[in-house]
């Protein structure tokens, strides 16, 4: 085991032990930096005491150049766990005549050695001898016979050789080590330096053959093994809220997916540092931590401009949930913003990442780069069930459908906000563009920022098209206007149907009168008749009867 | 002549009783007493006895022949087969010579 962060996960377990590595690499690419880590490593976590012969720097120069890392040598020295030894050549002083070995330079690492039961050998830079020794054929021979010796010793040593034209080593070093070599970069692209670490061999072990990025920091060296990652992570159906209500709605009432991706993407101002604001309060509201990467804008200058429409990202900093961490793209390379945004969580541990906007990176590298780069951040996200929303610029309107980074297929759910220019001013659009796993809303809705907070409004479809902005507060009012007129005129209607229905009733109240009136007459006639009848009825009787008795 | 009052301390490091140091040991004594007779030290040391001496003097190679005195500090390594070379070396003959 190395204990260099992220290597030991590359070659499967650390370097062979008992045999000895060759790292090479250009000047300044952090040989001799990997290799003190290795002594201080095996020194400090394995209980391994290390050796490390120096052929370049003074002991005390080492000293005082890994204290920065927080490592004390001289401490170190003193406990018996480490020994440095500096072996000066000084090609003047020496003159050669006949036959000789490194019996002395045998003689003097094997008491290094042997007085602190050393476990780790470090040679730097072993090629320095050849340019303080002559004759390059005793040479040769003595090293190999140096690193049987060494094998023999079953000590694990690391021998940093200087890179050389079309060969690893200068002095064709990787001959003679054949278990392990590794070979560090520095490689400079488009003004950004990127490190970058490959194992070329490894006799016997299963290791990464890619070239790994690392970092030199504060904390030493660290190695992140991006490529491998796999598709196999767990997942979960719990949900998260976006921070906008009416958002959540739009995804089935619930929110987002814990440990998805999302993408905002949308042209300049429509919000975007917003919604992702907006998600990060919500989730410092519930408790849960956020690490915030800025890119654009400093952190108190989202603090601020936050602040404006009712987000108090301060106080969740004071409670040590938030996390902001602002830095120009053009800092680093890809790979380096790739390593400390690693770094940066597996410290703070967060279960929501944001990453505002991905769109700056393309300024460090390709867009291929860019698009690997988010792949791997994404999957190691998602094996820590860490949610993610990245926020992407797109250029202009008519190409939104596709991003420039072109991860749009990469991420789960996938926000799009655009303007919608009419009647003389922009109004924002939102609409989900895809959400994996819910039956997300297809309407776009109105984005509105208040001071309040941001919500959805829902747009206003008329023969005209989608209206928004003033124009459906226009639309509202005429609806609203409509309304009352149509009251209005339903009030009037049934005023005027009740007065035709009393005018009908007096009518029929009047003709009722005089149907009566008729019906008196003709029962007046009647009954006239009847008695009429009767009386002549009596009259002819009494005609008779008379008659009768008269006879 | 003050040169001629120097006394040349020599060191020969060596390991062990090998036919190089042998060697190394036996032409370093002729030399020496051909050209600074009572002039010189030799103390052989055996890197096999006193390994932690080999730091001081910063030896890689076996044999080593250290001049101490009279500066400036020279090495010389190999079995000084090359007597030629030694001697200039040693600073006993001048190089133009």
């Amino acid at each position: 085991m190395t204990g260099i962060v992220g290597l030991d996960e590359i070659t499967g377990g650390g370097l062979p032990k008992g045999r000895p590595t060759l790292i090479c690499g250009g000047t300044g690419c952090g040989k001799t930096l990997f290799s003190i880590e290795f002594i201080v490593h095996g020194a400090m976590l394995y209980g391994e005491p290390g050796v490390f012969m120096s052929f370049e720097e003074k002991a005390e120069e080492l000293v005082l150049n890994v204290a920065s890392l927080g490592y004390n040598l001289n401490q170190l020295q003193h406990d018996k766990l480490i020994r440095l030894d500096h072996v000066r050549i000084e090609r003047s002083e020496i003159e050669e005549t006949g036959e000789y070995d490194l019996d002395g330079l045998f003689i003097r690492l094997g008491h290094a050695i042997d007085s602190i039961g050393a476990k780790r050998v470090v040679l730097d830079t072993i090629e320095n001898l050849f340019s303080g020794l002559l004759d390059q054929g005793i040479l040769r021979a003595e090293l190999r016979r140096l690193f049987e010796w060494l094998k023999a010793k079953k000590v694990t040593t690391i021998i940093t050789g200087e890179k050389g034209d079309g060969t690893l080593t200068r002095q064709g070093l990787e001959e003679y080590i054949s278990d392990c070599v590794i070979l560090l970069d520095h490689r400079v692209a488009n003004q950004i330096s990127t490190r970058l670490l490959r194992i070329v061999k490894y006799r016997g072990s299963v290791h990464g053959t890619n070239e790994y990025p690392f970092l030199i920091d504060q904390s030493g060296i660290s190695v992140l093994p991006v490529t491998s990652l796999t598709l196999t992570h767990n997942v979960t159906s719990e949900r998260i809220s976006s921070g906008i209500p009416s958002l959540d709605k739009m995804l089935e009432g619930k929110g987002f997916f814990r440990g998805s991706s999302i993408l905002v993407s949308g042209t300049a101002g429509t919000g975007k540092t917003s919604i992702a604001a907006s998600f990060a309060h919500e989730a410092c509201n519930q408790k849960e931590r956020c690490i915030y990467f800025a890119f654009e804008e400093s952190p108190q200058q989202i603090i601020r401009n936050m602040r404006s429409i009712g987000f108090d990202m301060q106080q969740h900093i004071d409670n040590g949930l938030l996390r902001f961490h602002a830095s120009r793209p053009t800092l680093n390379g890809l790979e380096m913003h790739l390593v400390s945004i690693h770094k940066l969580i597996e410290e703070f541990d967060p279960q929501l990442v944001i990453l505002d906007p991905i769109t700056n990176l393309i300024t460090v590298g390709t867009v291929s780069e860019v698009k690997s780069m988010l792949i791997r951040l994404i999957d190691f996200l998602q094996s820590m069930q860490i949610t993610v929303m990245f926020t992407a610029l797109s250029l202009n309107t008519i190409v939104s459908e596709q991003t420039d980074e072109g991860v749009s297929s990469l991420v789960d759910a996938w926000l799009l906000v655009r303007d919608i220019e009419s009647n003389g001013e922009r109004n924002r659009g939102m609409y989900v563009m895809k959400s994996r796993g819910m039956k997300h809303s297809n309407q776009v809705r109105e984005f509105v920022i208040t001071d309040e907070g941001l919500h959805l409004v829902d747009v206003f479809l008329s023969p005209d098209g989608v209206l928004t902005g003033s124009a459906r507060e226009a639309q509202q009012l005429q609806e609203a206007t409509g309304k009352a007129l149509r009251d209005y005129a339903v009030n009037r209607k049934d005023r005027e149907i009740e007065r035709k229905r009393l005018v009908l009733e007096s009518k029929i109240a009047s003709l009722k009168e005089e149907f009566e009136s008729v019906q008196d007459e003709l029962n007046k006639a009647y009954v006239e008749e009847e008695l009429r009848k009767d009386v002549l009825e009596k009259n002819r009787e009494q005609l008779i009867k008379s008659r009768h008795n008269e006879q | 002549m003050e040169t001629k009052e120097e006394i040349w301390e020599l060191r020969l490091y060596v390991a062990g009783k090998t036919a190089k140091s042998v060697t190394a040991l036996a032409n370093l004594k002729r030399y020496c007493e051909e050209h600074l007779k009572g002039k010189y030290i030799i103390e052989v040391i055996d890197l096999l006895v006193q390994p932690q001496l080999a730091e001081g003097d910063q030896i890689l190679a076996i044999p080593t022949l250290v001049k101490k005195v009279p500066e400036p500090i020279r090495k010389i390594i190999g079995d000084l087969s090359n007597e030629e070379k030694v001697l200039v070396g040693l600073n006993i003959r001048p190089a133009k010579k």
